[in-house]
């Protein structure tokens, strides 16, 4: 495989990565705080954490998207800046993505020789096919060349995301969640060939997942990141599945008792919110809600647990009617429930979803438009069929008086208010009036220390107040901090079900890891 | 809730001089182009405001042609409200053109105002109906309405012509193949003391009536949340389906009543000559406008008087009126490219490039 027309570095084989105390703040938050990690020449080391822990900061660090603030990186014992993604690939780190980066329409050949970069005026594709071919014959399966990218099977999608980073002669190289997209015998045979690559000594692996079972099977060592910062490190031959689970989630189990406030107990009242056997698909048509079972009772909070992207996103789509669902049945006080505008008014269903700007608000109108918008058709924002204009503004200056929304003034367009504010607003609207039934979604994601707290004391006075609350939260110390019982989501199912007092966060991990019995509960 | 010194300051640069910068660009441009075909600018613009209201008779010529831009620019803005953009009027006026007379020749025999009402009214549905398909496909098939609008247009079109030419042919119709006549007795007659027929009056009110209802009621307040963002109107409970259906049909009728009135007060039959681009002008319109119902009405008539002022470029200066074209297709990819600057701080654009990046 003689490279055409560039030039590429000269060493080959597997390159040894330390990263010494590296540290990176955006703005208050550190998002990376003094995190060490090495990888000898081809060893694979995985990377684990919940979201917002920081892996995908050390790594924008590493491929040069970021400049970290402090610490360093040795690549091959030299000190290395990586100031650019540029330098990043000259230097020989490669990154292959959770999404495919392949141009569909494309050969698998044309992708590969596009990837180069630099490229001259006009291709010499006689040569060119030849470089190929010979370097394909030193893989160890065929990738059909000429085939368009679009046309193969995601296994093999992924297989030529890979194959392209050596055809660069990257020499590091790092995989974000590569098996998402993946059935298990697929990933199973793309890690497979990393790994081979990894022994044969061509290339050192920096692995970022979710799933305990890859790292068990693939990896040498492990790291575990905990919001930006080292939890914990260590040989996966010397390690549990439950060990690791803990450092990901933390032994925070103290900490949390001590913050969970006296409460009411919840009445032994029948559940005001039940969801029987609900099932829903994915964007791409994948059935993503495989079964849920979960009723929650009047000043309740059910917190939902799990690693993103086990269909909690789509269970509370459904629940809001942001999605349609394919089977199964919801029920608030006893009443069938589709979300409609009717019936959330009558059961006074409200929600938080997450990322508010994006599923709560539209953007381009006014503060106060949006704050009309659970009740503008009702008496005294309407009266038949006609806007109130006046009462509907002295709704938004009292919400933003009583809440603390901090904007230019109620007409101003509600994307010019800061993360923080748009939250207030959004609570402000959904628990100024009686709430009976409330769906929440990581509602503190992206806030800072002050709207965090004023966000759960709300939460919590809702809860006083006898609204039925499911709070969906990828941050397990919030469920344990707000919740009464806590569930488990793993792949469409609720796969565990716990009093959040005797909740234990090893048995939690483990759960949320996957390391269920394929068994089903109601929560 | 005060607005300050810098906010009143920006909300001037919004108002007041990107539109006057954007009629500056226009202006220059359309002068560079006559100025190229070797005509004087001056020359040009003088008889453009001569012959679109510079007297009583091109004020008629222009308010004429205003009336069904004012509908077919409503067909545009009223699914925009929604989020959509619906570029078919074009099609929904020629078939409620062809509805309209067949309503009108079916009733023949009523009274005049029966008949009238019955024109009116099938050329309303029938482009209901016909842009309302392309809102319901949006919503159910996730066909891009746009794309769909147009297509459905020149199909439209197409009926009209297969049934002017053939099934409905009247066998007197020699030289322009036409529908029968609804009768004389049945046109719509002029407004009191203009040469201008009432089909103006009923553009304007069509115009104020959806201005009315956009503003002031909740279902327009409905249709702002959709058309700002689907996920927040599907939190709020809305049936995003229908909304964005009845939208579309909404502008279609607007459409439809375009064409049935061509009928009912122009041609008195259904025939090609409905077909003039009143529907492709009206997306024109509502794009001056802003896709705000009541500004369409002034923009109907500003164009509909750019176009009265064609025929007297042609005469005097023995220039093609495709000339009038020019300068509304020049305006137009101002008005769209001026659209991205809206909302954004003017004079302190920054460059794209900062953001760029991604892996090789």
């Amino acid at each position: 495989m003689k490279p055409i027309g560039i030039t590429r570095p000269v060493a080959t084989g597997a390159m040894a990565l330390e990263i010494l105390g590296l540290s990176k703040r955006f703005g208050d938050v550190a998002a990376l705080d003094d995190v060490s990690l090495t990888i000898p020449a081809g060893g694979v080391h995985a990377l684990l954490g919940e979201n917002g822990a920081g892996k995908s900061t050390l790594v924008k660090c590493l491929v040069g998207f970021y400049r970290a603030d402090g610490g360093t990186i040795l690549l091959d014992g030299r000190e290395e800046a990586i100031p650019s993604p540029r330098e990043s690939s000259e230097l020989g780190i490669g990154m292959v993505y959770q999404h495919f980066t392949l141009v569909p329409s494309m050969s698998v050949a044309e992708n590969l020789v596009i990837a180069r970069g630099s490229l001259p005026a006009i291709l010499n594709w006689p040569a060119e096919r030849k470089a190929l071919q010979a370097f394909m014959e030193t893989l160890p399966f065929s990738i059909p060349l000429d085939k368009p990218a679009g046309a193969l099977a995601a296994g093999e999608k992924q297989k030529v995301e890979i194959i392209k980073q050596l055809y660069l002669r990257r020499r590091l190289l790092i995989l974000d969640e590569p098996t998402s997209v993946l059935t298990p015998d697929e990933a199973d045979e793309v890690l497979g060939y990393i790994k081979s690559l990894t022994l044969s000594g061509q290339l050192s692996v920096l692995i970022i997942t979710h799933k305990f079972r890859e790292v068990t099977a693939y990896a040498d060592d492990v790291t575990v990141l905990r919001r930006g910062r080292y939890a914990g490190h260590g040989s996966v031959a010397a390690l549990s599945v439950e060990q690791m689970a803990d450092m990901m989630v933390g032994g925070q189990l103290s900490r949390s008792e001590n913050t969970r406030q006296a409460r009411k107990a919840v009445a032994d009242q029948s559940s005001r919110l039940v969801v029987e056997n609900l099932r829903a698909e994915g964007n791409n048509g994948l059935e993503v809600l495989a079964g849920i079972d979960l009723a929650v009772r009047p000043g309740e909070i059910l917190g939902i647990a799990g690693v993103s992207g086990n269909g909690q996103k789509e269970l509370v789509e459904v629940l809001i009617g942001q999605r349609q669902k394919s089977a199964g049945s919801m029920w608030v006080g006893g009443q069938p429930y589709s979300a409609s505008r009717a019936e959330q008014l009558r059961y006074k269903v409200n929600s938080l979803p997450e990322e508010p700007l994006r599923n709560a608000c539209v953007g381009t109108l006014s503060v106060a438009d949006n704050m009309a918008l659970r009740n503008y058709d009702q008496v005294p924002l309407a009266r038949a069929g006609w806007l109130k204009r006046k009462a509907l503004r002295q709704q938004a200056r009292s919400y933003v008086e009583t809440f603390r929304v901090k904007t230019t003034g109620i007409d101003a367009k509600m994307n010019t208010l800061s993360g923080g504010n748009v939250q207030r607003a959004v609570l402000a609207r959904e628990l100024s009036h009686a709430v009976d039934v409330l769906i929440v979604a990581n509602p503190v994601f992206g806030l800072d220390f002050h709207a965090v707290a004023e966000t759960h004391a709300r939460l919590l006075a809702a809860r006083e107040a006898g609204t039925a609350i499911l709070l969906v939260s990828e941050d397990l110390d919030e469920l344990l901090e707000l919740s009464d019982r806590i569930a488990v989501m793993s792949e469409g199912r609720i796969v565990f079900a716990t009093a959040a007092e005797q909740a234990d966060v090893r048995l939690l991990g483990h759960y949320m890891a996957g390391g269920h019995e394929r068994g089903e509960t109601t929560a | 809730m005060r607005s300050s010194i810098s906010d009143y300051g920006a909300w001037l640069l919004q108002r007041i001089w990107l539109p006057l910068t954007v009629a500056l660009i226009i202006l220059i441009l359309f002068a560079a182009f006559v100025a190229l075909i070797g005509q004087s600018p001056a020359e040009v613009s003088g008889l453009l405001y001569q012959g679109g209201f510079g007297s009583a008779f091109a004020w008629q010529n222009t308010l004429l042609r205003a009336s069904p831009l004012i509908l077919t620019g409503l067909a545009v803005a009223i699914p925009a409200q929604a989020g959509m953009v619906m570029i078919g009027a074009e099609g929904a006026l020629a078939l409620g053109a062809l509805a309209g007379a067949v309503g009108g020749i079916a009733l023949q025999g009523a009274a005049p105002h029966v008949v009238q009402a019955g024109v009116l009214l099938a050329g309303m549905l029938c482009g209901a109906v016909w842009v309302g398909l392309s809102g319901w496909l949006r919503n159910y098939r996730g066909v891009n309405e746009t794309i769909s609008s147009l297509l459905f247009s020149y199909i439209g079109i197409a009926l009209l012509n297969y049934f002017v030419e053939g099934p409905l042919k009247d066998p007197d119709s020699l030289n322009k193949p036409s529908t029968r006549p609804i009768g004389d007795n049945n046109m719509i007659g002029n407004l009191p003391g203009m040469d201008v027929h009432y089909g103006l009056l009923i553009g304007v009110l069509f115009a104020l009536i959806s201005w009315i209802v956009l503003t002031f009621t909740t279902s327009g307040f409905s249709l702002r949340l959709i058309g700002g963002n689907v996920r927040a109107a599907q939190m709020a409970g809305l049936r995003v389906g229908l909304w964005v259906t009845g939208a579309a049909a909404m502008g279609g009728a607007a459409a439809g009543l375009a064409g049935a009135i061509e009928v009912a007060a122009v041609q008195g039959s259904a025939n090609a000559s409905v077909v003039s681009g009143y529907g492709y002008t009206g997306i024109l319109v509502a794009f001056m406008a802003r896709q705000n119902a009541l500004a369409v009405i002034p923009v109907a008539i500003l164009i509909g008087g750019l176009e009265a002022a064609g025929g007297m470029l042609q005469r005097r200066l023995d220039v093609p009126d495709a000339v009038v074209l020019v300068l509304q297709g020049i305006a137009f990819v101002v008005i769209i490219a001026s659209e991205t600057l809206r909302g954004r701080q003017l004079f302190r654009l920054t460059p794209v490039a900062a953001k760029a990046g991604g892996a090789a």
